[in-house]
């Protein structure tokens, strides 16, 4: 049990820190522009896929710094050619840009790499066993991601409450006008937070890749989650994102790993189980199974008791 | 806002108007009796099989795209889960045939989709007390939560969504009326003409009630609508509900159609599919729908045939629109209003040459990237299926250095050309306007 516990928080924490790599992306984006990106996770993708390209042809290593560089790359220029230009047409056309974008990444990435997994591999550096916690034997590759996730928060952290260029950021996301009139470029700016936003998400593509599945849909797959995320802690909030990231990259581990059903708790104490039909369903149906559904249920109760987010300050 | 208020000026003199005679009555029925018309003998024109079936499609999809723009276009809220009303709506159609045939009620099989259109309408109810509390962003994002949320538990409650299989019906085992068992399509096509029209009919009617008119002042400003003495909540709540009513017959349509329903029809890529053809067609206008619903299935069947990467086209086709149309293709066409109602035909006459001029090198811009994206597609994925390939009929290499740029000069040239050509279109829409406002007959 003990084991159980300290493994899952461990998974639990790593997987909250990846989804807060995307998420502290999208919600700076969401604070500056007032939209969110759609396409975020697709970024994620994509830094999967060039992560695993180019670690075919030079090695892990330089792929973990390039593929991050090249999406972020990409996404300025979304920025700069695309979302630029689709924002006179107001806050609908652009929420329904990046949606549109979202799905041709989806089909170019099927177009390039198939439909199939990837064979994206930890490298042999890290493929070995950092501890052994009871019995389990838990992966090297999984503290690196951990540390590389907890150092980019860091440093993102740093150099946004330390620096200039933070200071910039944090008054362009709020009193851009006035930014603007003291001689910043708030245009650069923007294209800027929305390259570094893309390019954390292409990190976690890049380091989540080997750990998980390198597949063409796991953009979608994701993607509804980091929204859940991003809601849940409140739209526009780093420190509620970073909460948020936590609280469900730690409910869907532990989720995942509790066998419970109804049929187990209420037939252990002799209630007869029904004959058929959704009750039966739903009467058998496990802790784990209905994990991937968790999240919902939690966005949905989220903006009906509390519709601001755990974090949120105000409605957008 | 002007808009209410005009509609309020005008009611006493619409009033006299019909009151006075026939002819408002025959020009309001004209359109429909035209549509119903066409509905009629369009299988007369499209004689194929094939093509009996993509105007079911057609059908089903007018309906859905249109109960669609009653939230995105009217209203104004962006739903990313439109098809859970849809797909709830035959799942509850397939499980009442399914009951019907089992008990041997007396049900026909043309009132099924009401099943599908009141199932809609529940859900609609349900998920719509939770979701139209706020508009905007949020109400995306919780039109997206529970469409994931249903389309997740669908996998889970197998008994109801049937499992990866789905569940299936026959429906030529209802009760048979008027000789019809529905058995062959032509059959299946007019019942969903028919529900088509009808739907057609109440959300177009819905749209010129004050209702209507409600949901326009929430979508542009709801806080004056609440200081006109109406709660943009509860308007945001009636306009989803009866969207959830025209999406659940839409479903119950599939249903029918099918005879299959499985849990892709709740899910993302569905929500996806209605929000593409809405869009495309221009949520700006009723028709707009109605255009982008005949040409996404249109595009769907033909392009696939043509094409394995035809969903790619598809999402460029989709950008495209929102950066350069965002009202549509009906929005395209509606910016040329002005100058029929000026009978300015001379000026249109040059605005579509300036077009013709314009389009050759855009069309050359499309080749190139046709080539280049089948190129890459081919050198990917297909692989297996060698280099040698065939585009728009020309045999070609894709390993080889030629096709690369040849593709690349077509899409520079065209481009090049392309911004050249422009300022022609824009010459001549600048004259035609300025003529036709000198007429002083446009609106």
């Amino acid at each position: 049990m003990l084991e159980l516990v300290t493994i899952s928080t461990l998974n639990g924490v790593l997987y909250g820190m990846l989804l807060f790599l995307m998420a502290s992306g999208l919600t700076l984006i969401f604070s500056m522009m007032g939209v969110l990106n759609f396409a975020h996770a697709s970024f994620y993708m994509l830094g999967a896929f060039f992560g695993f390209q180019i670690s075919q042809i030079v090695g892990f290593w330089p792929a973990f710094v390039v593929a991050p560089v090249l999406v972020g790359g990409i996404g300025m220029l979304v920025e700069r050619y695309g979302l630029r230009y689709v924002h006179r047409h107001g806050p609908v056309a652009e929420l329904l840009f990046t949606f549109g974008l979202a799905f041709v990444i989806e089909e170019a990435v099927q177009m390039i790499w198939g439909k199939g997994p990837a064979d994206y591999r930890v490298p042999a550096a890290l493929d070995f066993s950092a501890f052994t916690v009871f019995s389990t034997n838990y992966p090297a590759y999984k503290m690196f991601e951990l540390i590389t996730a907890v150092a980019i928060f860091a440093a993102l952290f740093a150099v946004l409450t330390r620096t200039r260029v933070g200071l910039i950021i944090q008054a362009s996301l709020t009193h851009s006008h006035m930014v603007a009139m003291l001689g910043h470029n708030v245009p650069r700016v923007f294209m800027l937070v929305f390259g570094v936003g893309t390019g954390l998400a292409a990190v976690a593509g890049v380091i989540a890749g080997p750990a998980l599945v390198t597949q063409s849909n796991m953009a979608a797959a994701l993607g509804p989650i980091l929204f859940v995320v991003v809601v849940v802690g409140g739209l526009g909030s780093l420190g509620g994102a970073f909460l948020a990231s936590l609280l469900i990259g730690l409910v869907q581990t532990f989720a995942v790993s509790v066998n419970l059903s109804v049929a187990d708790v209420l037939g252990g104490i002799g209630v007869a189980p029904p004959a058929s039909g959704i009750l039966f369903d739903l009467w058998n149906v496990t802790v784990a199974q209905i994990a991937p559904i968790i999240p919902y249920l939690l966005l949905v109760l989220i903006l009906i008791f509390r519709p601001t987010g755990l974090m949120g300050m105000r409605e957008h | 806002m002007t808009e209410i208020a005009s509609t309020v000026a005008n009611a006493p003199a619409r009033a006299g108007l019909s009151a006075a005679g026939s002819a408002a009555v025959v020009r309001l029925a004209a359109p429909w009796i035209a549509l119903t018309v066409a509905f009629a003998i369009l299988p007369a024109i499209f004689t194929s099989g094939s093509a009996l079936t993509v105007l079911s499609l057609m059908g089903i999809m007018i309906v859905f795209a249109l109960s669609y723009n009653m939230l995105l276009g009217e209203t104004g809220l962006l739903s990313f889960g439109h098809a859970v009303y849809y797909g709830l709506g035959g799942f509850l159609a397939v499980h009442a045939m399914n009951t019907v045939i089992h008990d041997r009620l007396p049900v026909p099989l043309p009132v099924i989709p009401m099943v599908g259109g009141f199932s809609g309408l529940l859900f609609g109810i349900i998920f719509g007390s939770v979701s139209t509390r706020r508009a905007g962003t949020v109400f995306a994002m919780i039109s997206l939560g529970l469409g994931e949320l249903v389309a997740s538990s669908s996998l889970i409650l197998r008994g109801f969504f049937g499992g990866e299989e789905g569940v299936s019906t026959n429906r030529t085992k209802l009760l048979h009326i008027f000789g019809l068992n529905f058995g062959p399509q032509i059959e299946v096509y007019y019942l969903i003409a028919g529900w088509c029209v009808l739907s057609m009919m109440a959300m177009y009617a819905l749209t010129r009630t004050p209702f209507g008119r409600m949901c326009n002042a929430v979508r542009e400003n709801p806080e004056r609508a609440q200081f006109v003495g109406y709660n943009p909540r509860v308007v945001r709540f009636i306009a989803f509900s009866l969207a959830g009513l025209f999406a659940g017959i839409a479903g119950g349509l599939a249903a029918v159609n099918f005879e299959l329903v499985n849990s892709a029809e709740v899910g993302a890529a569905q929500s996806g599919l209605v929000l593409l053809a809405a869009y495309i067609g221009g949520i700006g206008s009723f028709i707009g729908p109605v255009i982008g619903a005949v040409l996404v299935t249109w595009l769907e069947v033909m392009l696939s045939d043509v094409t394995d990467v035809w969903q790619l086209y598809f999402g460029l086709l989709f950008i495209g629109m929102v950066m350069f149309a965002p009202n549509g293709i009906a929005g395209l066409l509606m910016m040329h209003a002005p100058l029929w109602q000026a009978r300015a035909y001379g000026s249109m006459l040059r605005l579509a040459l300036a077009y013709l001029v314009a389009l050759a090198p855009a069309l050359v811009l499309l080749a190139g990237i046709i080539l280049t994206i089948e190129m890459t597609y081919r050198l990917s994925v297909k692989a297996f299926a060698g280099t040698t390939m065939f585009v728009f009929r020309l045999a070609l290499d894709a390993a080889s250095p030629m096709p690369w740029v040849a593709a690349a000069m077509l899409i520079a040239g065209g481009f090049w050309l392309f911004r050249m050509t422009w300022p022609l279109v824009g010459a001549a829409w600048h004259d035609a306007f300025t003529l036709a406002r000198a007429t002083g007959r446009t609106r």
